[in-house]
């Protein structure tokens, strides 16, 4: 682990380096571009690093694999609660973290978080079919919002990039249990005088890997009938063995 | 210590996994119950999305049930007419209960016909439960079932039905489409809600189709055997909704806990036992309708299909 450490505090100086020599104002990399869920996985962490040509404030933008999403509310039908209107979003993002060196209002303008969507209050969401009245979308948007940080799939966490010597940053970026899988975008900016100087986008992927991918491929895919053959199967013969098994003790 | 589900996709606990499965096995042997009516309720509760608990409760179902069936084929306790009769009625059922349960999952209503489906059958169970047991541990005398006093021989309505058939082993000679709608229903149930569907099939078999006693099991447990193996087998193919290692894990602490449960209940006094368990079906059914009825914290809820 403290060699883990030296190794990645030297390659990030070198990168430092390198952002001076080819004067490029941002770098940025991941430890790992890959998150492997395996049958143990309990969420893990992704260690992002990288290095600045100067003083500035850095903002990390993590954003999932976008689906479309229904949200539900539910009313009172006679004596029991049951889901009534609906209202599907387009395009929302399954993950969505945003992680910065001090609070986004100090440094950054509204507009500008709100054309690149960074924040969660600034992630648009447009409804899928006919126009909804605005109060309702409203309310409905901040439903999705409040749930999604309730599964802790959305996030937004102040002071949680650790700045050296105004050069160097990193943070460690987590991915719970749950966590959705597909191509991930780890967006990196740099802002200085309320403008972004530098951008840096760094993909990620999520994925099932080992025996789960393999149950879960088989499961999902063409083979679909063969897996629950196979489950019918294992189940009958298991319960075939008990009670043989049993039947002489 | 954290095991991930592949199908469900989430991690869970293994020893609660565990733990429940042992529980519920053992209450299956002592009582003589399936207990699936308990697991798939507990897995929701759990956060097993529904779709997955049934899935999975069904393939689990197939192991027990084909133990229990083995055993009363040595016996000769199976009519197996009958059995491919309702067997025959169980798989059109499962079929319209995968189709009805993706109907309902993408209009938002699937959570609360569980629920509700849940509340109306273990009320029922837990009902009769206590109903044949309180009087006997009170001292009182039992509760006289009202359907009970109807045996074979007598002339009723279904014996004019059309498409008679006769089952030799059962001795009967009745309309086939008496146990093909009992089929329909209980695979149904099946599908929808995870549940063998004995405690419906048996008395049904018994006071209304007129079967002897001693085949009335085994050949309610043939059907359960083959209409839960294909309402795992459709869930599979349509939903993706079988969780195998889920279903291995109950699977293999559930058949301890049952032989373990079995061995339990020659020694334990088993009407204060089915006492315990018609209060324990009740109370899970009195706290499902609880959940129905209460103003909820959060009105609003995620995914499951398409919205408005």
């Amino acid at each position: 682990m403290r060699r883990g450490i030296v190794v990645l505090w030297s390659v990030m100086s070198l990168a430092a380096a390198n952002a001076e020599a080819q004067d490029v104002p941002l770098v940025a990399d991941l430890s790992n571009h890959l998150v492997a869920i395996t049958t143990g996985f309990t969420g893990t962490d992704v260690l992002l690093f990288g290095a600045t040509d100067g003083p500035g404030d850095i903002v990390v933008v993590v954003r999932g694999p976008a689906k479309d999403e229904v949200v539900r509310r539910k009313s009172r039908f006679g004596p029991v609660w049951a889901n009534a209107e609906a209202v599907t979003f387009r395009d929302v993002p399954s993950y969505y973290r945003v992680a910065s060196n001090r609070p986004l209002q100090e440094f950054a303008p509204e507009m500008l978080l709100e054309r690149r969507q960074i924040g969660v209050d600034t992630i648009r969401l447009s409804n899928v079919g006919e126009a909804i009245p605005p109060d309702q979308a409203a309310s409905f948007r901040k439903a999705l919002l409040r749930l999604r940080t309730a599964d802790n799939l959305y996030d937004q966490g102040v002071g949680d990039i650790a700045f050296m010597s105004n050069r160097l940053f990193r943070t460690a970026l987590h991915f719970p249990a749950n966590v959705p899988t597909g191509t991930y975008m780890v967006e990196v900016y740099l802002f200085r005088e309320g403008q972004i100087i530098s951008a840096e986008i760094v993909p990620l992927n999520v994925s099932k890997i080992g025996i789960g991918a393999e149950i879960f491929d088989f499961a999902q895919g063409r083979f679909a009938f063969f897996y629950g053959l196979m489950a019918v199967l294992l189940a009958g013969g298991a319960g075939w063995v008990a009670g043989v098994v049993f039947r002489r003790v | 210590m954290q095991i991930y589900l592949p199908i469900a996709e989430m991690s869970v606990n293994i020893f609660l996994v565990l733990g429940l499965g042992g529980a519920i096995g053992l209450l299956s042997g002592l009582f003589g119950v399936g207990g699936g009516f308990l697991m798939t309720p507990l897995l929701i509760f759990i956060g097993v999305p529904p779709a997955v608990a049934v899935g999975t409760q069904a393939a689990q179902t197939v192991a027990s049930s084909v133990s229990g069936v083995l055993a009363h084929m040595r016996r000769r306790n199976v009519d197996f007419t009958m059995g491919a009769v309702l067997t025959a009625g169980g798989f059109v059922g499962s079929g319209v209960g995968v189709w009805l349960f993706n109907v309902l999952k993408y209009a938002g209503h699937i959570d609360l016909t569980i629920s509700l489906g849940y509340v109306v059958f273990l009320g029922v169970v837990g009902g009769f439960m206590l109903a044949e047991s309180l009087p006997g541990v009170l001292n009182l005398r039992p509760v006289a079932v009202a359907l009970a006093a109807r045996g074979p021989g007598r002339h009723m309505w279904m014996h004019g039905l059309p498409f008679k058939m006769r089952f030799r082993r059962s001795r009967l000679y009745v309309s086939a489409l008496l146990p093909l709608s009992i089929g329909f229903l209980v695979g149904l149930l099946v599908a929808m809600m995870g549940v063998g569907g004995g405690f419906l099939m048996v008395p049904a078999m018994i006071y209304l189709l007129g079967m002897p006693t001693q085949v009335v099991i085994g050949t309610s447990l043939l059907q359960i055997t083959f209409v839960t193996a294909g309402a795992a087998l459709l869930q599979a193919t349509v939903n993706q909704s079988v969780d195998i290692v889920l279903a291995l894990l109950l699977l293999v602490i559930g058949v301890i806990g049952a032989q373990v449960g079995a061995r339990l209940s020659s020694r334990v006094k088993g009407e204060h036992l089915r006492v315990m368990l018609g209060i324990l079906v009740l109370a899970v059914a009195i706290r499902l309708a609880f959940d129905l009825v209460i103003s909820p914290s959060e009105a609003f809820s995620l995914g499951g299909g398409d919205g408005s």
